[in-house]
């Protein structure tokens, strides 16, 4: 089982609503978010092209934030999804540092808190809940280790890229261009 | 062509705009660290030449300050935990992964045989001091005899927290200015540093005086090479290497960077220190207070800079 999440930057519109709809599912705390809109404009006017992509943690296959916690609070769940175990944490923020997504905070209470691909869903075989309230379908969850999921036919049939894959991290969040 | 990147929904606070997760607190405990361990190394080498004698203060004097620097910076690194209530979970998990992990072993390992290596020097420093109970007496008696392999072991595990106060940057490489090996070697020659003008500086013999003077004369001109290199690195890397480099190349960085640190806490002590070689009259606490502080402000401005340097995406 590897998990993983495409988004197809050709179907975004930057409507946000991944973004409140993990805010909601998740309680997570105001002022903070577990997922963003990157929107990247190219070119000189007129002439412009325009990227919009929902961000989150990539639950990389080489977590460079997993390497370097000093406890075993960060770890890999089932599936390849990288999550932060509150009571194993310390707070000391390595793995804030080592992250190149800038995907990871601190909680109000103290714990480092990430997105967490919504496990407590997808264990029930839901999807997590951006990809259920995207408006445009734009994002595919499921299983890449699946030859017949959605999301290993969307990667074998479109052309797509991921993030700072230079980094060496493996990122599990692909985007559909 | 021109690219902008418009990121809406997310100002984590500490995170964005600019990472800024660790403060003083970091910085600070790295400065603790290198300068404890360079006493040590010190102490301990000094010890294996047999100098005893000749060098007290390096030796014998400078030690009992290291479980109160090793203290301090425990206490700064916990002060910087935002989960502290758990930071036991640090010594029940053993990572070699991870930097924070083993450093935090090393500087457990440290704190105890530092306090056994200063009781080998009381009776030397204190000569009306008394261990009052035998049992003491028999393990002080005890240590006495291995001297030796107490000093290899310390310089050992020294060299390691001298290293570390650096390793533990460039082991991210999430943040290119410290993604350079060399930052290992640069924080514990800086340290190294540190802890021989603090010796000089405290040193009531010419002879010990002068000797740490040429010493930290030479580590200092290592510091500066190391410097050239970690830039010469930066500038034949990518091209986030070479972004970060250049914070310090006209960037935000430049001028506290060339000014507090190579300026006024390596260039201007080092002529003050060959100037006394030379019997010139230079006030002792002056070069003394400017490489302390050039130490802390290389801590402070390398931690600061790697979490502005990124990878662009
Ligand atoms: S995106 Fe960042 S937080 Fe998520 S797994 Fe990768 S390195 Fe860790
Ligand atoms: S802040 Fe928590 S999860 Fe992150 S590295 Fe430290 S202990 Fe691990």
């Amino acid at each position: 089982m590897r998990y993983a999440m495409a988004v197809d930057t050709q179907k975004c519109v930057g409507c946000n609503d991944c973004v409140v709809a993990c805010q909601t599912e998740n309680d997570v705390p105001i002022g903070h978010c577990r997922d963003w809109i990157v929107e990247v404009t190219t070119g000189t006017y007129p002439d412009l092209g325009l990227e919009i992509r929902s961000e989150r943690c990539n639950h990389c296959a080489n977590a460079p934030c997993v390497r370097t916690c000093p406890t075993e609070a960060s770890h890999y769940a089932a599936g390849g999804i990288v999550l932060v175990e509150e009571d194993e944490c310390i707070g000391c923020k390595a793995c804030i540092t080592s992250c190149p997504y800038d995907a990871r905070f601190i909680h109000p209470e103290g714990y480092v808190d990430k997105c967490t691909f919504c496990i407590h869903r997808v264990e029930k075989g839901q999807n997590p809940a951006c990809v259920s309230v995207c408006p445009t379908h734009a994002m595919i969850f499921g299983n890449l280790d699946d030859p017949n999921s959605d999301i290993s036919k969307a990667m074998a049939t479109r052309k797509w890229k991921s993030l700072i894959p230079e980094a060496g991290t493996e990122p599990k969040v692909f985007y559909l261009l | 062509m021109i690219e902008e990147i418009i990121t809406s929904g997310r100002m984590n606070p500490e995170i964005d705009p600019v990472l800024h997760v660790w403060g003083w607190e970091i910085p600070f405990y790295l400065f603790l660290g290198g300068l404890a361990a360079g006493i040590l190394i010190f102490s301990a080498y000094f010890t294996l030449r047999g100098r005893q004698d000749e060098l007290p203060i390096a030796v014998k004097w400078m030690p009992l300050s290291v479980p109160f620097l090793i203290g301090i910076g425990l206490i700064s690194l916990l002060l910087d935990l935002s989960h502290i209530l758990y930071a036991w979970q640090l010594f029940t998990n053993i990572r070699w992964e991870s930097p924070m992990s083993w450093g935090a072993w090393t500087l457990l390992i440290i704190t105890p045989l530092s306090i056994a290596w200063i009781a080998i020097w009381m009776e030397d420093i204190f000569p009306k001091w008394d261990w009052k109970f035998d049992e003491v007496k028999t393990v002080v008696k005890w240590l006495k005899e291995q001297r030796r392999i107490l000093a290899q072991i310390l310089i050992l595990l020294s060299i390691i927290l001298g290293m570390y106060t650096g390793i533990l940057l460039s082991a991210f490489n999430a943040r290119p200015f410290w993604n350079t090996s060399i930052l290992g070697p640069l924080f514990l020659t800086s340290g190294l540093s540190a802890s021989a003008a603090l010796i000089a500086y405290f040193s009531k013999t010419e002879l010990e005086k002068r000797l740490f003077t040429r010493i930290d004369i030479i580590l200092i001109g290592i510091e500066l090479f190391m410097i050239v290199h970690l830039f010469m690195g930066h500038l034949a890397g990518t091209q986030v290497h070479i972004q970060a480099a250049q914070m310090f190349l006209g960037g935000a960085y430049t001028v506290p960077f060339w000014t507090f640190v190579v300026g006024l806490g390596l260039l201007l002590p080092v002529s003050l220190e060959l100037l006394e070689l030379k019997h010139k009259f230079i006030p002792a606490i002056v070069p003394v207070v400017l490489i302390i502080a050039g130490n802390l402000a290389l801590r402070f401005i390398v931690v600061s800079a790697g979490q502005a340097s990124r990878w662009l995406y």
